[in-house]
């Protein structure tokens, strides 16, 4: 049996996830079909439908906005924007931690420490300060949140991927490649880096709802996504205004979000406990 | 009536059965061994007993101690079983003892929880049963915390914790795999002392200490009782096959062909090799200390001592995993350089480590076909995929595995057929030196001499030179020609196969030899001939190392070092040699 499908089958074989994934499977589909289908566009204003309440009339089972545009489309538009910013702020931190990480914890001694310092340095950096700081210097666009929020996220991969390589540098397997000879970057990338793919997706899994969070703070505090673009974060922060006269305004999205980050929780939760146990081998 | 009986045990996991159809039973005072290798239900045994199966085993049958059944019974009623009337040592003291509880308070957490004794009552009995298992000053071991005590006193203490509240039967699952072959004997001797009125279920894979140490013995295979019987007329006449098997693989000092000496070159050679490791604030720890060794093509030389001898340290130094403080190291004469990875490719081609964990040293995520071929990959990279893919089917099957195991992932494989792929890609390259770590130690004594049986014949067939570390002086009499004996770092003996145990010189090696258990029960050896444990390297003794455990030291011994001095063809370090 490959890996692969080893992994598959213990995926499967757990309850977990298989729910929480499948829900998140169902959430992206809409969201992705649900604007496709709907007549409605999510930038299109209608002064003749301003706040008007969820019904089934006229397709708009979400209701409509202060400016009368479409609430299901724009939600489902929020939640693409929403995840698609924490999937790529998610990978870019993959790929940056775990190559940080495994050089760090492979080369060990002084690098390491040089590398590690400065990990433990942006760790130190107030992270709105430092948002506030780049919105206020480049054009806000949608490049620079994935750059703000992979710039927070990958600091935590680099540390767990370093002390995986650390102690997998003295497993008796890599000490016996050494021995023969194998370079070091095929060390770490034919020994050192398959055997942290379960941690890492693990980790990565719990990211992601941090990148979310994340974002919809920023969106929240008028510092993420612009208008005309919408997000979670930003749907919520309009709804927060017109909490009084249009409740679905604010609960709709944020019933969303809370789902979405609910389900990748359980799911990160349920991938560690598949991975991390001793019996993965 | 028997103390102890067990009808028709059966334990399953999944569907899987780990023990079939078990039935024994056990007498007042008795002590039987309960043998088996690896994955022949014996701990599952041991666990029923006490009733700490886990949740998802199937159990079937009866477990009845003193007429009481144990299998099903409530909490409250095994609570009042376990400690009072049955009691277990297990494999690891280190991992049976809570690390954050003193050892007094455990001991005496009992008596209290039994209502045996309390307060002042209770300590004293608990600092006397300290002091019945050997522990020098128990008032002071009493306060310890299971860290400060080494392997050897840990596991002293985890039997005075099994025996505080006087159990009728106490069961010991491997209680001295863990330890070295002089402890193992004191801790033997201690159990045997001490148990007067308990009786013994000692579980164990080494037929040596059922042989010296029980009245009866049972033996499993794959969860089923296959013979049992008096010690003495099971080893006299083994009825079963596998027993059979068991008593000629089990390790024995008088091995009838022991291999000739070899003479030529010497191919690879440590000169005055130190190493020593900087403890932080606690000083150097001088792990090896000048020693020499050299090794020609087709011979096995062997490298023996306790932990902490500094063996492991002296073979890593040498084949630059770690950073040798003085000394030389040669190949075919050349000399070597520093760490491995400043080493030619060349250098590191002729020189091959097998390490102990056969596990442990092969890549969980790679498939055997690319472990094996990986050194290839590396030193001839010209190769076409498909001469590689001959060369590894081809090293395979010198090593016993045929092409089925070519797509198997590590963890499909057993302890035997892993130590075989290691072998395999150690031998791949055609090195002339090879290192073997304990590479057997793990292993079953059936599937031990398989290996060593490889082992042998890729020397015969290439000429290959081989350092074999080990603890195991039955594996040194089988496969060594020369014998190198380390104690704290130093070479203390070195001498030919027969010399060293047909005229021993050292009297530490002496110890060891006394310390073997032999599967013979006229005749078990196994005599704990040397007291206390190896001291901590740290802070050696003043003159020789040894003489705080030698009987035969003097004055001399406690001012200066001995040399290394010839006697007849062997080299020792003692003053008093050649009188003793």
């Amino acid at each position: 049996m490959s890996v692969v499908t080893r992994l598959w089958a213990r995926l499967r074989s757990s309850r977990a996830v298989v729910v929480s994934g499948g829900v998140l499977a169902a959430i992206v589909l809409v969201a992705i079909v649900g604007p496709l289908i709907s007549p409605h566009d999510y930038l299109q204003t209608d002064f003749n439908r301003i706040l008007s309440a969820p019904a089934m009339a006229n397709m708009q089972v979400f209701g409509t906005d202060d400016l009368g545009r479409d609430l299901f489309v724009r939600t489902m538009r929020g939640a693409q924007i929403t995840i698609l910013v924490a999937v790529v702020a998610s990978v870019v931190s993959l790929l940056i931690g775990v190559l940080y990480g495994m050089v760090a914890g492979y080369v060990g001694g002084r690098v390491d420490a040089v590398m590690m310092r400065f990990v433990d340095t942006l760790y130190a950096l107030p992270f709105i300060f430092f948002v506030i700081l780049l919105m206020v210097v480049f054009e806000r666009s949608l490049l620079l949140i994935f750059i703000a929020i992979g710039a927070v996220n990958w600091l935590d991969m680099a540390r767990i991927v370093r002390g995986q390589t650390l102690s997998l540098r003295e497993q008796e397997f890599v000490q016996a490649a050494r021995l023969t000879g194998v370079s070091p970057a095929r060390i770490i990338f034919r020994h050192i880096a398959p055997n942290l793919l379960g941690v890492v997706i693990a980790y990565v899994t719990l990211t992601i709802p941090q990148a979310i969070l994340l974002e919809s703070f920023l969106s929240f505090l008028g510092l993420g996504v612009q208008e005309p673009q919408t997000s979670l974060g930003a749907l919520v922060d309009a709804g927060v205004n017109q909490m009084e006269g249009a409740s679905w305004m604010l609960l709709i999205p944020a019933a969303l979000l809370a789902l979405i980050l609910m389900c990748f929780n359980f799911l990160g939760d349920a991938l560690r406990d598949v991975f991390d146990s001793r019996r993965f081998r | 009536m028997s103390l102890l009986d067990v009808e028709g045990l059966s334990i399953a996991y999944s569907g899987e059965r780990a023990v079939k159809d078990l039935s024994f039973s056990l007498a007042r005072n008795e002590s039987v061994g309960l043998v088996g290798e690896s994955g022949s239900g014996k701990t599952q045994t041991a666990l029923a007993l006490l009733g700490l199966l886990p949740g998802n085993a199937n159990v079937s049958g009866s477990v009845k101690l003193g007429g009481i059944e144990v299998l099903g019974a409530k909490r409250a009623q095994l609570d009042s079983l376990r400690a009072r009337r049955v009691a277990m040592v297990f494999q690891d003291p280190a991992l049976a003892l809570n690390p954050y509880v003193r050892v007094g308070q455990q001991l005496q957490r009992i008596l209290i929880q039994h209502k045996l004794a309390r307060g002042a009552q209770a300590k004293a009995r608990v600092i006397d049963m300290l002091g019945r298992v050997g522990l020098p000053d128990a008032e002071r071991q009493y306060r310890a915390y299971p860290h400060q005590l080494s392997g050897g006193m840990r596991q002293r203490a985890m039997i005075a914790s099994a025996l505080i509240a006087e159990p009728e039967l106490l069961i010991a699952d491997e209680p001295t795999t863990a330890l070295d072959v002089t402890v193992q004997a004191q801790i033997l001797e201690l159990l045997e002392e001490l148990r007067q009125d308990t009786a013994l279920l000692l579980i164990t894979h080494d037929l040596g200490v059922v042989a010296g140490h029980c009245e009866r013995m049972l033996v499993l295979e794959r969860g089923q009782l296959i013979e049992g019987g008096v010690t003495r007329d099971v080893f006299a006449k083994p009825q079963h096959d596998h027993t059979r098997q068991l008593i000629a693989a089990a390790p024995r000092l008088d091995c009838p062909d022991i291999p000739a000496p070899v003479a030529g070159e010497v191919v690879f050679a440590i000169n005055a090799a130190s190493v020593s490791y900087e403890e932080r604030g606690r000083g150097v720890l001088r792990a090896v200390r000048e020693v020499d060794l050299a090794v020609r093509p087709g011979e096995t030389i062997a490298v023996v001592g306790e932990s902490g001898s500094g063996k492991s340290s002296l073979v890593r130094a040498a084949l630059g995993l770690i950073p040798m403080q003085a000394g030389q190291v040669s190949l075919c004469g050349e000399t070597l350089s520093g760490l491995a990875q400043s080493r030619s490719m060349a250098v590191r081609r002729g020189v091959q480590l097998v390490f102990q964990d056969p596990v442990g040293s092969l890549n969980p995520q790679m498939r055997v076909r690319d472990i094996v071929a990986e050194p290839l990959v590396v030193h001839e990279p010209d190769l076409m995929q498909s001469e590689r893919l001959e060369r590894v089917a081809a090293i395979l099957e010198e090593v016993g595995l045929d092409a089925s195991y070519l797509e198997r992932f590590p963890h499909e494989l057993s302890g035997g057929q892993a130590q075989r792929v290691a072998i395999a890609r150690a031998l791949i390259l055609k090195p002339k030196v090879l290192v073997c770590d304990e590479a057997v130690a793990a292993l079953d004594g059936t599937v031990r001499k398989q290996i060593l049986g490889v082992l042998r014949q890729a020397q015969e067939d290439s000429g290959l030179a081989i350092i074999f570390i080990t603890h195991d002086l039955s594996v040194v009499r089988a496969i060594s020609q020369r014998v190198l004996v380390m104690y704290m770092g130093a070479v203390v003996e070195l001498a030919d196969n027969a010399a060293l145990f047909n005229r021993t010189r050292h009297p530490y090696t002496r110890a060891l030899l006394d310390a073997v258990p032999v599967p013979d029960p006229q005749n078990a050896g196994g005599r704990a001939s040397l007291v206390g444990e190896v001291p901590s390297v740290l802070t050696p003794p003043k003159g020789c190392a040894f003489h705080p455990r030698c009987r035969h030291a003097q004055e001399q011994c406690t001012q200066e070092m001995p040399r290394l001095r010839e006697l007849d063809g062997t080299a020792v370090r003692c003053f008093r040699a050649d009188e003793i």
